[in-house]
């Protein structure tokens, strides 16, 4: 180790936005998403200049308007959000970049906090992106200079994978304290290169793909790969903290620990060839060995069960030794719930009362679909509620048409409902339809981030409000109403239960600030 | 207990809010500072919401598995024993359990500083001076709390 490296405790996370810093990006941006939130907010308090977009994909296409312009771009976000994002992705792949840019995508195995457990080694694989699996603190810091390095050189989009286990695992970083100058931003004009209309995607389309070749032969050359040699009788491929696991379960075996994608998949199968018996450990999809079989590696095939779920030391000794029948013992948890005093708990008694068929959508509020409120029917992804309302509404029998409200939070709103209040003002439901935007002035379930509609950026510096009313009311919805839902819980009740029985578009705001929000505003002014 | 060889695994378990995540980083901080690799793994988001939270801290000479294999646990520190102690199943054979038994609750100030008394009697396996771990306290709680917060970790050293 060099002598004049500093050494820190940090999580995966604090590492990608260390190394940030130390990368020289001009500006990161993203929407707060468990596990990949706390990159933003470290970054900004190492002095980076961070910012909360409204969604994945504002953030995602802000970033590309930093890397069209030469300079380096960071943009974090979850696994689904990386859905939202996608659309901008499977583009930006074809125009390439001048800059850097690399997207931080956490993936969330075992659902600790997601609707689902997709792998974005998958999605980035269809969209043509490199990916980069870090499995420690350490790599997570030194794969963020490798990502810009790559994106640079092969100027396109690159993806840092993470999981969980990678964000939140706290473990010791060296690196060496210097900032380097951001790159100097300009534009040169260049339409074929960033107007992706069919005559410029097409040959743009053969590029990509002509990277990508690239990328593989230095991957397999010189790539973030690592063979260790160990018995002959046993390889394992791993990638990720998954290969932490497995360094665990069989320190005997000879290991191939993949470090980015497109996959060395010539050096892979010559090692599979090199041990008598290959087992490929990855969590999430079986992205390694899909492509290693039909690459005719000697690997075999994944039992089904280990693509569920978290791995871990004792699950992978399990598929080492082959057996599937092995269960993890299962741990009583205390689930979560809405805190005592929250405001969503009076805000969604009515609904119970009413018999209300609610819509919901994701947020802490959520945790209203548990018992004893049991008061949420529906939730799929960011700003679903308003669209699956308005569409139950137009096939129900009137009766319980009447009963569907959809009911989202402020900044799920702001995310993604603006479109859902859209389509309801502008294909109405024969029995009209009520929104009721939950406003507690903040992102509560990630950790109390900001959003545009609390007025304040993600250092909690003052911004202009986007006004969650005033967007209604431009948009044409016919009634808009605000309440408290504590102090004007009868109000409330009565006004919603004239508007279920009307045929209007209703939008109703129910405002009062998580417990937490008062707290967090006295302390930072403290 | 000698930390060698082999990985010494504390599992440090409670409900959102009791501290579980403060203990486990202070801990960790600690054996880093003492010259060990460490790993520190916990899960955040949904769980901090008045649900069970669990971090596990690994202590060696290079860990691999962020994550504590099952039967592996040396020190379950249960704050909350009604549900941390569900974890006991996790132990190794000669793992021991640390829990506000152990130690005279009446005596604490403030509840809030369980989670320092605690690790206070997690200290008295550790041969490393109690000035380090005042030291690392200090580091991550406010002026105001370093006098209470001694206290607390006495309470459970000389328990």
């Amino acid at each position: 180790m060099l002598v004049n490296k500093k050494r820190k405790m940090l999580s995966g996370n604090e590492a990608i936005a260390l190394a940030a810093r130390h990368v020289g990006v001009a500006l990161g941006v993203g929407y707060p998403g468990t596990p990949s939130t706390e990159i933003l907010e470290n970054f900004s308090e190492l002095g980076g200049n961070a910012e909360w977009a409204p969604n994945e994909k504002v953030a995602a296409e802000v970033a590309l308007g930093v890397a069209f312009a030469e300079s380096n771009a960071l943009v974090t976000m979850k696994h689904v959000g990386f859905n939202v994002a996608q659309d901008l992705f499977f583009t930006a792949s074809y125009s390439g970049v001048q800059g850097g840019y690399v997207a931080v995508v956490a993936d969330d195995p075992g659902m600790a906090s997601s609707q689902n457990e997709q792998d974005t080694r998958s999605i980035a694989f269809c969209g043509g992106i490199p990916v980069l699996e870090p499995a420690s603190s350490q790599e997570a810091y030194d794969m963020t200079h490798l990502a810009f390095e790559i994106s640079r050189r092969w100027k396109l989009p690159v993806v840092i994978r993470t999981t969980t286990r990678v964000a939140h695992t706290t473990s010791i970083v060296a690196f060496e304290d210097c900032v380097a100058p951001l790159p100097s931003a300009d534009f040169n004009k260049d339409i074929p290169a960033r107007v992706m209309v069919p005559a410029h995607a097409k040959p743009a389309h053969k590029v990509l793909r002509k990277k990508l070749e690239e990328i593989e032969a230095w991957n397999c050359a010189e790539g973030p790969n690592k063979v260790e040699k160990g018995s002959s009788q046993l390889g394992i491929i791993a990638s990720g903290v998954a290969y932490q696991y497995a360094k665990e379960a069989a320190p005997e075996a000879s290991f191939f620990k993949v470090g980015l994608s497109p996959l060395p998949l010539e050096k892979l199968v010559e090692f599979s060839k090199s041990v008598e018996r290959c087992v490929v450990v990855e969590e999430g999809d079986p992205y390694m060995t899909t492509q290693l079989l039909a690459a005719g590696a000697n690997v075999e095939k994944r039992a089904k069960q280990w693509r569920f779920g978290e791995l871990n030391v004792d699950r992978v000794r399990a598929q080492i030794a082959g057996d599937t029948s092995f269960e993890m013992p299962q741990i009583k948890q205390k689930p979560p719930q809405l805190c005592a005093g929250c405001p969503h708990i009076f805000s969604f008694k009515p609904l119970v009362d009413l018999g209300c068929i609610v819509a919901g959508d994701i947020g802490c509020y959520t945790l209203a679909a548990m018992k004893p409120l049991s008061g949420m029917d529906m939730q799929i992804c960011m700003g679903a509620s308003i669209g699956m309302g308005v569409g139950m509404r137009k096939v129900l029998p009137e009766e319980k048409a009447r009963k569907v409200v959809s009911v989202i939070g402020d900044s799920t709103f702001m995310h993604s409902g603006l479109t859902g209040l859209a389509q309801a003002v502008y294909n109405p439901p024969s029995t009209g339809h009520v929104i009721i935007v939950l406003d507690n002035a903040i992102t509560a379930m990630t950790g109390h981030q900001e959003n545009p509609a609390t007025g304040r950026k993600l250092d909690h510096s003052e911004t202009t409000r986007v006004s969650i009313e005033g967007v209604a009311k431009a948009m044409g919805v016919k009634n808009v109403e605000v309440f408290n839902p504590i102090k004007q819980a009868k109000e409330f009740k009565e006004y919603l239960e004239a508007k279920l029985a009307s045929d209007d578009i209703t939008l109703i705001v129910l405002r009062q600030p998580c417990i937490f929000v008062a707290a967090a505003e006295a302390k930072r002014k403290a | 207990m000698e930390i060698g060889e082999k990985t010494i695994n504390v599992k440090i378990a409670g409900l959102g809010g009791m501290g579980v995540l403060k203990a486990a980083l202070i801990l960790g901080e600690l054996m880093f500072e003492e010259g060990f690799d460490v790993k520190k793994a916990e899960v955040h988001g949904m769980s901090q919401r008045g649900g069970s939270v669990a971090s596990d801290v690994r202590i060696g000479k290079c860990v691999a598995s962020p994550i504590i294999p099952e039967k592996e646990v040396d020190f379950l520190v249960s704050l909350e024993p009604e549900w941390s102690d569900v974890h006991k199943i996790s132990l190794a054979e000669n793992g021991i359990v640390i829990s506000p038994n152990d130690i005279d609750v009446s005596q604490l100030a403030s509840k809030k500083a369980l989670n320092v008394a605690l690790l206070g009697v997690l200290s008295k396996y550790f041969e490393i001076p109690v000035e380090r771990w005042f030291d690392v306290l200090k580091k991550f709680f406010p002026e105001k709390l370093h006098a209470s917060n001694e206290s607390a970790f006495n309470l459970g050293r000389n328990s």
